[in-house]
């Protein structure tokens, strides 16, 4: 299996992707220069987190019209599996891949912590290889991650359980103040209704090993290229 | 041709929490402008443009708000001047 690590100017966990599907894991990775039209025939494309252009604008705002991003919308069109992480779900609500809209966390700051998020829904390629209302415990790092939809939109996502991660306690309780940055109901990942796009603010590729404090963002991975391997019957 | 300046502003849309226009109106009550209501902080932005004329200029400036300079989602903006430059 090979995964499609789309670099952007200003991206900067590139390189934790690739060791995550690389090092970590044994899989084949490749950059994509944000310039080209050529995902190397990928079977994951993986839009990493970072600050592409700098966030000018609106963080995403001009990466989604980055060349690639044709060949990253036909590739999730056609149901490969898009893991879009911190910027990269930012970049991938900018280009319509997932509903909503990252804006400001709420308290104007910019936040790297460990944060706790239940798994909402294991019914997907992205989250099978974990278990319902499984707390894990993954890295933030962002100041613009709230997480908004209209009210219909998020209703959408609720009741057709597109809410694949939310910010809770260590107990797995969503409150107020599990919430770190404002997100509608503590929403921290969501799939697109495919269930082939995951947008998430967290890093679950900086929790790979244990050195890295947690290796809770491995089933994450092994859930894709898993699902992907049983498709191809290998 | 004509060259002209478009004056664009953009603010996040209401209802839409905007903190930073939160804690602004939090600095001027606490500067005793006790009058102000609310405070959205958003962008603004003057694109310099050729076009055939002030109506082409005005709906270009529509037309690159939609696809760019405002996020549909949680913006609004408005084209607040086309004048020739």
């Amino acid at each position: 299996m090979k995964a499609a690590i789309v670099r952007f100017p200003g991206s900067n966990c590139d390189e934790d992707a690739f060791h995550a599907v690389s090092g970590v894991l044994g899989h084949d990775a490749v950059y994509c220069w944000h310039k080209d039209h050529d995902l190397q025939d990928a079977d994951v494309v993986v839009l990493p987190g970072g600050f592409s252009y700098g966030d000018y604008l609106r963080p995403g705002a001009i990466a989604r019209f980055s060349p690639i991003m044709r060949e990253v919308v036909a590739f999730a069109k056609a149901g490969g599996p898009v893991l879009a992480i911190c910027n990269g779900f930012q970049i991938a609500c900018e280009a319509g891949l997932l509903p909503g809209a990252l804006l400001r966390n709420e308290s104007l700051r910019f936040i790297s912590a460990p944060v706790h998020l239940r798994v909402e829904s294991v019914g997907t390629q992205f989250t099978s290889g974990y278990h319902v209302d499984q707390v894990i415990r993954v890295p933030i790092a962002h100041g613009d991650g709230r997480y908004t939809a209209d009210a219909d939109t998020v209703e959408r996502l609720e009741g057709e359980g597109h809410v694949l991660f939310r910010y809770v306690t260590p107990r797995g309780e969503v409150t107020a103040d599990a919430n770190p940055n404002g997100s509608v109901r503590n929403i921290a990942g969501i799939v697109n209704p495919a269930g082939n796009v995951l947008g998430m603010m967290p890093h679950p590729e900086r929790a790979m090993e244990p050195i890295m404090g947690s290796v809770d963002g491995v089933p994450l991975f092994t859930s894709v290229f898993e699902s992907l391997l049983a498709r191809v019957g290998a | 041709m004509t060259r002209f300046r478009l004056s664009i502003h953009i603010v996040p849309r209401r209802g839409i929490l905007d903190p930073q226009g939160k804690a602004v109106t939090d600095a001027l009550h606490s500067l005793g402008f006790a009058a102000v209501g609310d405070v959205r902080v958003g962008r603004y932005l003057v694109v310099e443009t050729d076009a055939e004329s002030a109506d082409a200029a005005r709906a270009g400036a529509r037309s690159m708000c939609e696809k760019l300079l405002a996020n549909p989602v949680t913006e609004d903006f408005e084209i607040a001047a086309v004048e020739q430059s």
